[in-house]
Order: structure tokens, then sequence, then C-alpha cells
């Protein structure tokens, strides 16, 4: 009986097997070609019946792409690193559960869950944001390599910094989340604003910052691990360095809904959980840290371990729910204050520094008063936290209101008219910082 | 006088083809600027464009770079056009062949290029710093855009303003110089207003192109301009503000608007000649020093709008470029990659050269509707088909998944939209106002005194298309061609939201996923050499019948 049994399951395994393990598999990645051709080449040569179809998107034409495309889905799988763009999929219920059966995936990195609580995708890598540097640039410019967040508010760096915006990727965001986190709202802006005064540019893509820091367009760039690590790997003059509050998050694949070949795209998953899988993580122009801590065995020896040396991503406690509740605020505000007025930014930064350089260590209480004047005129924000964290004031920044009845305390109030009046504040403060410090300049 | 049914039909398919293709996928997604929070029709959000200090700084700025980067591309376009009608001159074919090149940049990796030649820590500056202390910032703030953006669109003012003068009817010239102008009055009065549809149309093209552009603003991270201000609402994650499409509105109404200014400044205006054919300008030599000074200057601005090439080709072949004035070492293992993925290339060429012949086919006809029939509203068509210069490539992208997407194929039951034939209408429609430019320009010199005589005599309106429009537009024609097929050939920003599957993927779509890692900058500079090529051997190929032509239209007046 028993053996009957073991036959009638042999079979059906077979069967299923065999069914699944043939037709093809339509991949949506924002993943870079070295990344996903090594995994296609890989799983087809493990499955040599299934053909593996990569379609490259950014992450945002992928998102928009799977919204215009649901009613007639061919899109098996989206693969590619920001949670919160699969936390979108997933508010638009275009994806669907799938937990993997691969065992020794921890369920933490960092302080970071890797999975999906839902199920609804899971993490196959981790990757945090850290500061990559150009060697040549900063030896030709005598400057030393930061260790620390803070480092890229020194005054040496002016003009000699970079960092893609919020609103432009995800991991980016998540680097400004964590900021505000660590720091508290307000000393987190405060802190990110001395930062972003250095900067010579936001750039409009993530890739932007490692490709000028490689070109040596500017000497330091904030950046997601991979992006430092795969640029040592392809052989650029650079460095790499995590600072001790970063957040470490996992990059992630998921079913879509309605996928054509849904067996296909589980067996893909579970691939990339596997030994074999996630050593092809640690390839040199790939290089993301595996979710599998054994991987780590065979990974070159200065490889980050973030299972094994816990001061990576462990220093901050990531609230998913708070930076969740206020994603799309804490991106126009970095927008408005940072990224469209950079120069007014820079320009009020400046004569800031130059007033201090004057100072210097004279004890000239106007001069002081003046200049903590200024310096607070540029850190003011045109919110305060309490409104950024209230749930009903973030309903103007929702993408679908179709009601006036889901905005009510703030019905009318539309997201230009508050970016406009945040506009205002914002470059009237920096002009005024600018006045202030030249006043104390003049008092010196 | 046209009562053809012919032209008629053809009027109502074009105008069906830019509605369906054009006018249905921007609706879905502009309808968006038109709705308030409760989904009810509205103004409101035009109120708040104009309400806004940002969105008002970044329209100035957007017309003061497209306007000071229409008189820089003219500095640079017209000693070249003038030196190749006007002289016997030898470094004509280099001209028209290499003047085409500074339009075929490629995404990406040509910014890559351009910063590691003219960064603030680019090659230039770098010797700069070196041997005299200072640097130029090229590429900062504004006026790196309007350097940027001169260099790269220039070749429309020029290749416009050549077909312009090559058309000017040679006895005009000589009429005036018997009856005693000479020197810069026959220049002024002859030369200049003849050749004025070529430049109009070419300056209106830079314009608007400027104005609308998107990548060089988001290469050199200056937000504060309309377009990349669209970009950037619109593409942001998870979140749609209205504001991204109420400015790309705003972006087509001033293209069209700007259109309408053109036309007004050759308003009025007859610049039509009989004789066509006796080709251009009468021809002389330099004098020595003349020749030299031509030679020095042709060399100068072709050397400074090739620069970006120069550096792409160096790309290519470097191992490691980084905070140096050239490469490391170099090698030839990136193309090894190129080779291997040869199948971009193939689908590039095939999507590129039908898309263009769509192009000239549509544009010639609208131009003679335009210009040679009273069908009511065929203004329209030209305006409608002149807008789609001012839609940001996504924005089209979206609206074509949101239009084509539920319809299924008949033969393999896949959505419509990601058939590779649509990446070719897509290419197609994005790049009709290039070809339409030139085919207006080229059919405004000619006179209809021609067609009435061959009518009258009895030919058939096929005939006259035949026998004397197509022969005598054959310069505009290829112009056209050429300039929507090289300008598609690296057009990605449309065809990334349409390609559903690698092996359809065009060469510009290899460039960008290759740039997405450090590894991959060598192989990308690669294709974007290899596209460059191709749309330099198609021009020099053109060039070729082009003359040939003339040659034998030459001799048979001779025979005659």
């Amino acid at each position: 009986m028993k053996k009957i049994l073991a036959i009638f399951v042999a079979v059906i395994l077979f069967a299923s097997n065999s069914f699944a393990n043939s037709g093809s598999v339509v991949i949506v990645t924002s993943f870079p070609k070295d990344l996903s051709g090594k995994f296609k080449a890989a799983f087809e040569k493990k499955y040599p019946d299934i053909t593996v179809e990569v379609v490259g998107k950014k992450t945002t034409a992928g998102i928009k792409y799977i919204q215009e495309t649901s009613s007639n889905n061919g899109t098996d799988l989206f693969w590619a690193s920001a949670p919160d763009a699969f936390e979108v999929l997933k508010g638009d219920s275009l994806l669907a559960k799938y937990t993997s059966q691969v065992k020794g995936i921890p369920s933490l990195v960092g302080s970071y869950p890797i999975n999906d609580p839902d199920g609804f995708y899971s993490g196959f890598a981790a990757a945090g944001y850290g500061m990559m540097w150009n060697t040549r640039y900063l030896k030709a410019n005598n400057l030393p390599s930061p260790k620390e967040w803070i480092d890229m508010a020194d005054p040496i760096y002016f003009g000699h910094t970079g960092m893609s915006a919020p609103s432009r990727s995800g991991t980016t965001h998540l680097t400004v989340e964590t900021l505000l986190q660590g720091d508290g709202f307000n000393q987190g802006w405060a802190k990110m604003k001395n930062i972003a005064a250095n900067f010579k540019t936001v750039t409009a893509r993530s890739f932007g910052v490692p490709d000028g820091v490689n070109s040596g367009d500017f000497g330091v760039g904030i950046v997601i691990d991979f992006f430092g690590l795969s640029s040592i790997g392809s052989g650029f003059p650079v460095g790499f360095v995590y600072p001790t509050v970063t957040t470490l998050v996992p990059a992630n694949i998921g079913v879509i809904t309605n996928a054509p070949n849904e067996k296909n795209a589980q067996l893909f998953i579970d691939f990339l959980l596997t030994p074999e899988g996630q050593e092809i993580l640690l390839d040199p122009k790939i290089r993301r840290l595996p979710v599998n801590p054994k991987t780590y065995s065979k990974a070159p020896k200065d490889f980050p371990n973030p299972f094994k040396d816990s001061s990576i991503g462990a220093a901050v406690k990531f609230d998913v729910l708070l930076s969740k509740g206020r994603y799309n605020l804490v991106n126009s505000l970095f927008d408005v204050m940072i990224t469209y007025r950079l120069d007014n930014l820079r320009a009020a930064m400046s004569a800031i520094y130059k007033a201090e350089e004057a100072l210097g260590s004279k004890n000239n209480a106007k001069a002081k008063k003046l200049i903590a004047e200024a310096r607070a005129l540029v850190s003011a924000l045109p919110i305060s936290e309490a409104k950024a964290n209230d749930a009903e004031f973030n309903k103007i920044f929702k993408k679908k209101r179709k009601k006036a009845k889901d905005i009510e305390k703030y019905a009318g109030t539309r997201q230009a008219e508050v970016e406009a009046e945040w506009d205002k504040f914002v470059v009237d403060n920096y002009s005024n910082a600018v006045k202030k410090a030249e006043e104390a300049l003049k008092a010196l | 006088m046209f009562k053809n049914f012919f032209l008629k039909s053809t009027a109502i398919f074009i105008g069906l083809f830019l509605f369906i293709f054009l006018a249905v996928p921007i609706f879905q997604v502009f309808y968006v600027s038109f709705l308030d929070q409760n989904g009810h029709f509205t103004f409101l959000n035009f109120y708040d464009f104009f309400q806004s200090a940002l969105f008002i700084e970044s329209f100035y700025n957007s017309f003061y770079v497209a306007s000071m980067s229409v008189i820089l591309a003219s500095i640079f376009a017209i000693p070249l056009a003038y030196f190749t009608a006007r002289f016997n001159f030898r470094g004509s074919v280099l001209i028209q062949s290499l003047g085409f090149i500074p339009l075929i940049m490629p995404p990406f990796v040509g910014a890559v290029a351009m910063k590691l030649l003219f960064g603030s820590n680019g090659s230039i500056n770098l010797i700069l710093n070196d041997w005299f202390g200072f640097k130029i910032p090229f590429m900062e703030g504004l006026n790196g855009v309007i350097f940027v953006e001169s260099i790269h669109y220039f070749p429309f003012i020029l290749i416009n303003l050549i077909t312009s003068l090559n058309s000017i009817d040679r006895t005009m010239e000589e009429s005036a110089q018997s009856l005693g102008s000479k020197g810069f009055r026959l220049f002024r009065r002859i030369v200049l207003p003849l050749s004025m549809p070529g430049y109009i149309a070419g300056a209106s093209l830079v314009f608007l192109k400027v104005f609308d552009d998107l990548g060089t603003p988001l290469l050199l991270d200056v937000n504060t301009m309309l377009a990349p201000q669209a970009y950037l609402r619109i593409s942001s994650i998870g979140i749609n503000d209205p504001m991204g499409y109420v400015i790309g509105v705003i972006l087509v109404l001033t293209s069209v608007a700007a259109v309408y200014v053109a036309k007004l400044a050759l308003g009025g205006k007859d610049y039509s000649m009989l004789q066509k054919g006796g080709g251009g300008m009468i021809k002389r030599n330099f004098l020595p020093h003349q020749k030299y000074f031509a030679y020095s200057v042709v060399f100068f601005i072709l050397f400074l709008v090739l620069s970006p090439h120069i550096a792409l080709t160096l790309l290519s072949f470097g191992t490691i470029w980084s905070f140096s004035i050239l490469p490391d070492a170099y090698t030839f293992d990136h193309y090894k990659d190129v080779f291997e993925n040869s199948v971009f290339i193939k689908n590039t060429l095939l999507y590129c050269s039908i898309a263009a012949f769509i192009d000239i086919v549509l544009a010639f006809f609208i131009s003679y509707i335009v210009l040679r029939t009273k069908i009511i509203g065929r203004h329209l068509l030209d305006y409608v088909a002149m807008s789609a210069l001012a839609i940001p490539g996504l924005v089209l992208g979206i609206g074509y998944l949101r239009t084509f997407y539920s319809f299924n194929l008949p033969w393999n039951d896949k959505p419509l939209a990601s058939w590779w034939f649509m990446i070719v209408i897509i290419l197609a429609v994005r790049r009709l106002p290039y070809a339409l430019r030139a085919c207006n320009a080229v059919l405004m010199q000619i006179s209809t005194y021609l067609e009435e005589s061959a009518e009258s005599l009895g030919a058939q309106k096929t005939t006259i298309f035949r026998k004397i429009l197509i022969p005598l537009m054959m310069g505009g024609l290829l112009a056209g061609f050429i300039t929507s097929f090289s300008t598609a050939t690296v057009e990605l920003s449309a065809t990334i939201m349409l390609v559903s599957t690698e092996s359809d993927a065009p060469l510009a779509y290899a460039i960008y996923s290759y740039m997405q890692t450090a590894a991959g900058r060598g192989p990308g500079a690669g294709f974007g050499v290899i596209g460059v090529l191709i749309v330099a051997a198609g021009t020099y190929l053109s060039q070729l019948i082009i003359e040939k032509k003339y040659k034998q239209r030459g001799m048979e007046a001779k025979i005659d």
C-alpha cells in the first residue's frame, strides 16, 4: 500500500514537474544585464526546457508597464530593488502570494524583514546605503575619504559630492527616511540639508551617482552598496564604506497576478534562493549581499557580511509603517527644499561657511548670533513633524483620490498649492540666510 | 481646382492615422490635467501652474535656453552652409556627411562621453587646469544646457539651409547681378530672403526641440526647466501629480504656437522659383588666403561639434577612464560584447528605415495638402503632426500602452502594444515633424506654375507627382528621411515603454541596459559608435545619390 502511494506521489510530482519545467517565464526587471543575464543563463542551464524572457525597464517604468498591461497581463515576475515599488504593486492587487519552500533564509537582515510579512514578495539579496568616492579625485583635491554621514556636511566637501533624489529612486528614499528616523524629523532634515549644501548635483537617475564618481565628475557619492562594490569589481579607482547609521533593505521578486506561467515563475524564485542562485550574487560585476548566510563562506576576503558584522544596518530600528505613511510627502519635501532649489541652498550655506571661516575662534557675540540665525533659517521646515505624519494631510500626496470624502479634513487642498507655499517659504529663508551671513561677515 | 478625390481621401487617411496614433494616446494621458480631486473637469491645475514661482521660473528658463540655442546653433551652421553652397569647396562633402553626426547622440553613454570631455573634471578642463590653472564651466547651469543643445541640434539648421541654398534658382542671382547688384546687397536682397524657408524650418526645429528636450537638462542636472519638471513629476514612484501633465499640455501649446510664429515669419511672401535643377547659387573659387580661412573655420566647428563622438569612440576602446585626460589603456573586448548581441543592430536598422519611410510619405502628402490645396482643416494636420515634437516620449509610450494593450493581435493572441511594429509606428510619429519641416521647406520653393502647366497639358495628378514634384523635392525628401532615420536610431524614452521582449529591442535599448552597470560603459559606448557609423554611412550614401541626380539632370538639360 505504501509502495503504491509512493509511486502515485512520484507520478504526480513527475507529472507536475514535467508540466512546470517547460515553456517560458517572462520577467520585468530593473536590474542590469550583468545581473539578469547571469541568472537567466544559470536558470536555463538547470531547466533547459524553460526559456527566460527578460524585459529590462527602469523601476518606475516597470511599475507603469505592469499597471497599464494588467488587463491583459503577459508578465510573470517583477524583479527589482526597492521594496516600495513592490508595495505600490501590492496596493494595486497586482502581486500574487507565494512563499518559497527553500530553507535556510533568516527572517531579518539588519533590522529589516527579508520577506514581505503578507507573503506577496520575497527578498533575495540585501543592500545598504553608503558612500563611494573616487580615489584619484580625492587625491587631486587633497580630501580625506568620508566615514560617517556627518562627514559629508563638512565644508571641505563643498561642491564635491552628489546624490540621487528620493523621488527618483526608492533606495535613496530609504536613506533619507533612515536619517529622519535615526536623528528625528527636525534634526534629520537639518543634517540632510547640511549634507545637501555640499552637493555638486542631485542626479535624476540613481545610477547617475556611481556614474559621476566613476568618471571623476564629483568626488563622493551617496550610493547603494552594490553600485560601489561592482564599480570596484570592474576596476574603477573608487572606494566604498557603510556609515554606522544605514538600513539594509532586501531586493525583491514577486509573482504578478494572473501570471501566464505561474509555476515557472515560482520555480525561478526558488532558484534565486538556492545556494547556486545565491552564489551568483558574489560575481565581481554584481556584488550584492546574499540573504543566505552560508553563501558568505565563498565570498572574497573583505566582502561585508551583515549576518556576522552586526554593526551594519542595525543602528536604526526602521519603522516601515511610519515610512510608508509619509512616503510621498518626504519625497516632495526633499524636491522642494533641495532638488529644485539646490542653487539657493548652496548660496546660503556658502555664505555661512564664509562667515564662519572669518569668525574662526574670534569671540564676536553679534556675528555668532547672526550665523546661528542663518543656520536656523536654512534648517527651518515649512511643515511641522506632527503635520508631516498626519495621515489626513498625507492623502493630498496620494495617487488615488477619486472622491472628496477621502480627503475630508483637507478637501480642496491641492499638492501643487502646498508645494508652491513650501517653495516660497524655502526660497525666502535661503535668501534671508544669505543676508544674515553677510551681515555677520560685516560685523567681523 | 483640386477637387481630387485621391487627395481628399489621403487627407482623411493621414488625419485618421494621426488621430489614432497621436491624438488618442496623448488624450489618454493628458486628460488628467483637467480633472480636480473629485474627477470633475477643471482649469484649476492650470491656475496652480501660473501661481507657482518654480514653474514660472522654469518656463522662463526653457524659453531663454531655446532662444539662445537657436542663436548659437546658427553661428555654427551658417558659415558651414554658406561655404558649401557658394564655393567650389572640397570640404563640402565633409560638411554634408559629418555635419549630421551631432544629431546622433546615443542616450546615457553620450552624456558620459560629454562629461568625460567637457565636464568640470573632463579632459579639456584637466588640461586647462594643468597648463593655465583655471577651468571653464562648459557644462554648468543654463549656459551649459545652451552649449550642449547647440552642438547637438545645429544640424537641423545646417541641413535645411543647405537644401534651401541649393535650390535657389541661379537665374535669380544672375538677373540681379546683370542689374548691377553685388556683394552684401546681393546677399541681403536675393540670397538671404530666398534661403529663408530653409533657415526658418531649421531654426524652428531647434527652438522646439530645445524647448521640449529632456535629455540634456537631465544630463546636466538642471531641474528648473519645463521638460525636466514634467518628467520628474510624471515618473516619480507611486505618485501621479497632475502638474506633470499640465506642464505637458503647456509644452504642446507652446510648440504649436512656435510653429505658428514661424509660419507668420514666412507669411505673405512668395518663395517659389520657376527653374529647378540648374541647382543652387553661382559657385565661386576661393582666393588662396580665403581658402585657408574657410578650412580653419570648418575644421574648428567640426572638431567642436564632433568632439563628443571622439570621446565616445575613446570610451568604447578604453578600459578605465576616470579623472584623467585619456583612458588608462585600450582594448577590443567591448566590441566582442557588441557583436555577440548584433540582433539589436538588426532591429534598429529595420525599425528606423520603415519608420523614416512612413515619415517621408506622410510628410510629402501633408505638405502638399497644406501648401497646394484648399481642403478644410489642412493646417490642423500640420499642427497636430508638429505637436508630436512636444510630447515627452514617456507620455506617448504610456498612452500607447493604455490605448493599444487591450486589443489582441488576431494571429497570435498577443496584445497589439507588444507587437514590434508598434515600435515602428511610435518612432514614425515621434520623428514625423523632422521630415515634415524638410518637405515643407522644399515644396515652398517650387513654383506652382510648373504643376499648373503640366496640368494644362493634360497630365494626371499622379504623373505630376512622379515626374515633377518628387524629382524636384528629392533633396528635401532625402534630408527628411535621414533626419528621421538617424534621430530614430537613438530614441529611447518611448520605445522603452513598448519593448516587451529583448529580442525585439532596438539598439538604444541595449545601450540603456548596458549603461546601468559600472562594467557596461564600454559595450554601451561600442553600441553608440555602431549607431553613429550606421547613420554616417546612410548619410554618405544619400549624398552620393543626390549628387548623381544633380549631375544627371545637368546633363539632360544640356542635351535638351
